[in-house]
């Protein structure tokens, strides 16, 4: 029955996405009048009836996770009578199926927003946003009912279930799908947003203004989420790594690097009207990523550890909604583009500039990992033969395209608009310069291997980055006469603070990788209970082995003993560390469960590789400097997402936003770009 | 021009869809063994617990499975049951191949677990399964009437890699 009022509610729902998509967008090209108001005003309560069908649809999913209903094809083979209550719950997005819903209800929720939150927008471009985003949700709800219907039932019922992937038994697991897809998804509102823009011709600084926030949240739920899953990838796959440049991990990240240089990109068409068409265009691209990772993931294309069960009908029904969404939305674009016209000119030196090279770099990064991610199929394609590309690619090709985006996310925000006098921002960076050479000169220091150009040349961008991002907060803080003063903080938009930090979320993220990739120390050897290995300065003593039961596993149990090579063998452990090897039953997957002792400056990892004759065991035991900074620099980044979108501009209504309320809808001229007085940030 | 070069973005996703489109008919995960459609690599080995040796050749013009194993690996516990139920039902001779183990652990263990082998060979040192490629346990190879490696399955076998890949590649040489 449930499964039935959950299904019933999907099919309701793609109905109503349809009107959505019809209805309002229909209405906006009416001339004004009653008729018209009787089209656009249903964009709103149904964005609201939408989102409740699909989370109704959501919860019944849940409830038959949770209440093990065999009876459901979807339950029968992610479930098992013996997983834990808060897995079952995980299980609902498990699955393809079930990832789908949650995606579907993520767009749900993002429309549900705009409609409620979007009072500020003139009525016309409002109304049309939501109906693209109704069309979108139509493409994906035909997707989930005629591909991947998640409530299909299974008669006979089996006895027991078939269980949760293991991989995916993990608190990180369950949140890292639902904060992905918040990105993801929210991306579409973005390119909702450029799509109504092109149509109406409407771009200017009040658009910006009204795109920022969105794409903002968006972009640091996206950070979020690609850090938890690198974060679960660690300590999680065994392998001590952090980031593998997989497919499904590079189809996460295209997007990321699109979004980063769309919010930049943003401000610039907000204060100075200028980049529009590439805004426009990065918009677009963002999404169509989102897009395209969700065909690679789910089409079966590539290999990748993510692979769901494939099915080339729904590699193809996306490849056919790819090339819809895509294809016409850059016609739209190749179309509307000439209309928008360009803004104001700058000089070679001046914040814009400087924003343009970080959108240049972003964009040339995601097209190197596209190649990267795309060039084999192509070669297969081809019939050049099977190869894959590996981390060596894109570490040789990434790193040099960052440092100069690192050097110059220092100098744009101290740079002025329009034109900034070179030699004034070469006197107030002086000292950040001073600390990038010492950092790198002091390089040695963190390693016994010596001076590493790239180990050195990474830490001086950290520390160039972190002390660019402290000058700048001290000038900000500072008043006329120079005197530091806390309460000039409220003088400052909360936007600026957030760019802030978010840069320092990027030093911190870039200090963890230097120094994890130049000093960690790393040892596999076959080891019993009883004998001792001693890595990078720690030495781990294994103890025992035990045979543990878990709620749906078997597993080996080591004991290994943690204390620092200089102490004496009877002094009491540091860490006692018990990793495991497991064996869920019900798939009879053996699974590596690494036990790892964090600390903000190094993390002590253990993980037991395959049992050797006897009583050896192959072990791997990893010492990682600063691994967890990669983490905390992408919550930091994040964190400043959250920040900027506190700010009070995004919410104010400016007397021009209602002068443009009347804007007609076939109108394709566009405004100058308003000058925004008293902007502490254009100074 | 310019419509034109507005126009790139359009050409280049077309492209891209282009290969995404070819790419849906392959699999990615073929990656092939260099070892399928050779002959298996001859050996002579003592059979576990006795004082005869045995050699491929012994089964020419049989359809035969070779299981890499040894008493070590938990894995091979797993699919252990499905191989007793594969020698029960008689679907194919299956040859044990004893690997990096010790005699009596490996006597003990199939005396545990139940015995599926037609016969147990034992490669204790590992030296003839280098010729094999095998680089883990459990390892199943498939191999024809004429002697000819056809198929390589690495890790455990399930039910599912049982039904959709072994039993169709039995239909396929005859043996079914």
């Amino acid at each position: 029955m449930i499964a039935e009022v959950g299904h019933f509610a999907l099919t309701l729902a793609l109905a109503l996405s349809l009107v959505l998509a019809i209805l309002p967008m229909a209405g906006s090209f009416l001339p004004a009048g009653p008729t018209a108001r009787a089209f656009t005003d249903t964009a709103r309560p149904i964005a609201a009836v939408l989102f409740a069908l699909v989370l109704l649809a959501f919860i019944c999913l849940g409830m038959l996770f949770l209440g093990n209903d065999f009876t459901v094809s979807l339950v029968a083979t992610h479930s098992n009578l013996s997983l834990p209550v808060a897995y079952r719950v995980a299980a609902t997005w498990g699955s393809h199926e079930g990832s789908m819903l949650l995606w579907v209800l993520m767009l749900a929720g993002w429309t549900a927003a705009v409609a409620a939150f979007s009072a500020s927008l003139p009525a016309v471009l409002r109304v049309r946003i939501l109906s693209v985003l109704g069309a979108i949700t139509t493409g994906f709800l035909l997707f989930l009912l005629f591909t991947s219907n998640p409530f299909e039932r299974m008669i006979p019922p089996p006895a027991d279930g078939r269980d949760l992937n293991p991989l995916l038994q993990d608190p990180g697991m369950v949140f890292h799908p639902p904060l992905l897809y918040m990105g993801y998804v929210g991306l579409s509102v973005a390119f909702a947003f450029a799509v109504a823009g092109l149509i109406g011709g409407r771009f200017d600084a009040a658009w910006a203004r009204w795109a920022r926030p969105w794409t903002t949240v968006a972009w640091a739920f996206l950070t979020l989420g690609i850090a938890l899953g690198s974060f679960w990838a660690y300590y999680e796959l065994g392998w001590g790594g952090w980031w593998f440049w997989d497919p499904v991990e590079n189809a996460s990240f295209m997007p990321w690097l699109v979004a980063t240089a769309l919010i930049h990109s943003l401000a610039v068409t907000e204060k100075r009207g200028a980049f529009r068409s590439w805004t426009v265009l990065l918009a677009i691209l963002g999404f169509s990523l989102s897009l395209l990772g969700t065909f690679l993931v789910r089409s079966g294309v590539l290999t990748s550890v993510h692979a769901f069960a494939t099915d080339p009908t729904r590699g193809v029904f996306i490849l056919v909604f790819l090339a819809l969404v895509i294809g016409g939305s850059l016609l739209l674009y190749a179309w509307r583009a000439p209309a928008l016209g360009s803004g104001s000119g700058f000089a070679l030196v001046s914040r814009e500039s400087m924003l343009l090279a970080n959108n240049v770099v972003l964009m040339v990064a995601m097209a190197a990992v596209l190649l990267g991610t795309l060039y084999p199929l192509a070669l297969d394609t081809l019939g050049m033969g099977k190869i894959s590309v590996g981390p060596p690619y894109f570490e040789a090709v990434f790193y040099p395209l960052m440092a100069p985006a690192m050097f110059l996310m220092v100098i744009g925000p101290l740079a002025r608009w329009k034109q900034a006098p070179l030699p004034d921002i070469a006197r107030r960076l002086r000292w950040a310069l001073a600390v990038a050479i010492a950092a790198a000169l002091l390089q040695p220091l963190t390693t016994d291997a010596g001076f590493r150009p790239i180990a050195a040349s990474g830490l001086a961008f950290g520390l160039w980055i972190a002390a660019g991002v402290s000058i700048a907060a001290l000038e900000m803080l500072r008043d006329s006469n120079g005197k530091l003063r806390l309460s000039r903080a409220r003088l400052h938009p909360a936007s600026v603070w957030g760019m802030q930090l978010a840069h320092l979320g990027v030093a911190v993220f870039v200090i963890g990788v230097t120094l994890v990739k130049s000093s960690e120390s790393e040892r596999e050897l076959k080891l019993a209970p009883g004998q001792s290995v001693e890595v990078g300065g720690w030495r781990v003593d294994f103890k025992d082995l035990r045979t543990v039961t878990g709620p749906n596993y078997d597993a080996m149990r080591g004991r290994f003993e943690l204390r620092r090579a200089s102490d004496a063998a009877s002094a009491p452990a540091r860490a006692v560390m018990l990793p495991e090897k497991r064996v869920y039953r019900a798939q009879r997957m053996p699974m590596t469960e690494a036990a790892i002792d964090r600390s903000l400056w190094r993390d002590i990892y253990i993980s037991m590789g395959e049992p050797l004759s006897g009583n050896d065991w192959a072990i791997r035991v990893h010492v990682k400097p600063f691994v967890n900074w990669i983490w905390l620099g992408c919550v930091l980044m994040a964190l400043g997402g959250f920040v900027a979108i506190a700010d009070r501009r995004y919410r104010r209504r400016l007397a021009a936003d209602d002068a443009a309320r009347v804007t007609r809808a076939t109108e394709s001229s566009i405004p100058p770009a308003a000058p925004i007085a008293g902007d502490l940030a254009a100074r | 021009m310019k419509t034109l070069r507005l126009l790139i973005p359009v050409a280049i996703f077309a492209l891209i869809g282009w290969f995404l489109l070819k790419g849906l008919d392959r699999d990615p995960r073929l990656v092939p063994s260099p070892l399928i459609g050779k002959p298996a690599p001859a050996f002579s080995l003592p059979v576990l617990g006795a004082e005869v040796s045995w050699a491929p050749a012994e089964m020419k013009g049989k359809v035969w499975l070779l299981n890499v194993w040894a008493s070590w690996c938990a894995a091979c516990q797993v699919e252990h049951p499905l191989l007793n139920d594969l020698a029960r039902d008689k679907v194919v001779p299956i040859v044990g191949f004893a690997w990096k183990d010790k005699r009596d652990d490996s006597i003990a263990w199939l005396k545990r677990h139940g015995n599926p082998y037609a016969v147990v060979i034992s490669d204790f040192d590992g030296r003839a399964a280098i010729d094999w490629g095998v680089y883990g346990a459990p390892e199943t190879f498939l191999i024809d009437r004429d002697g000819i490696i056809r198929y390589k399955q690495v890790g455990p076998f399930t039910p599912e890699i049982i039904r959709d890949e072994l039993m169709p590649w039995l239909k396929r040489l005859g043996s079914l």
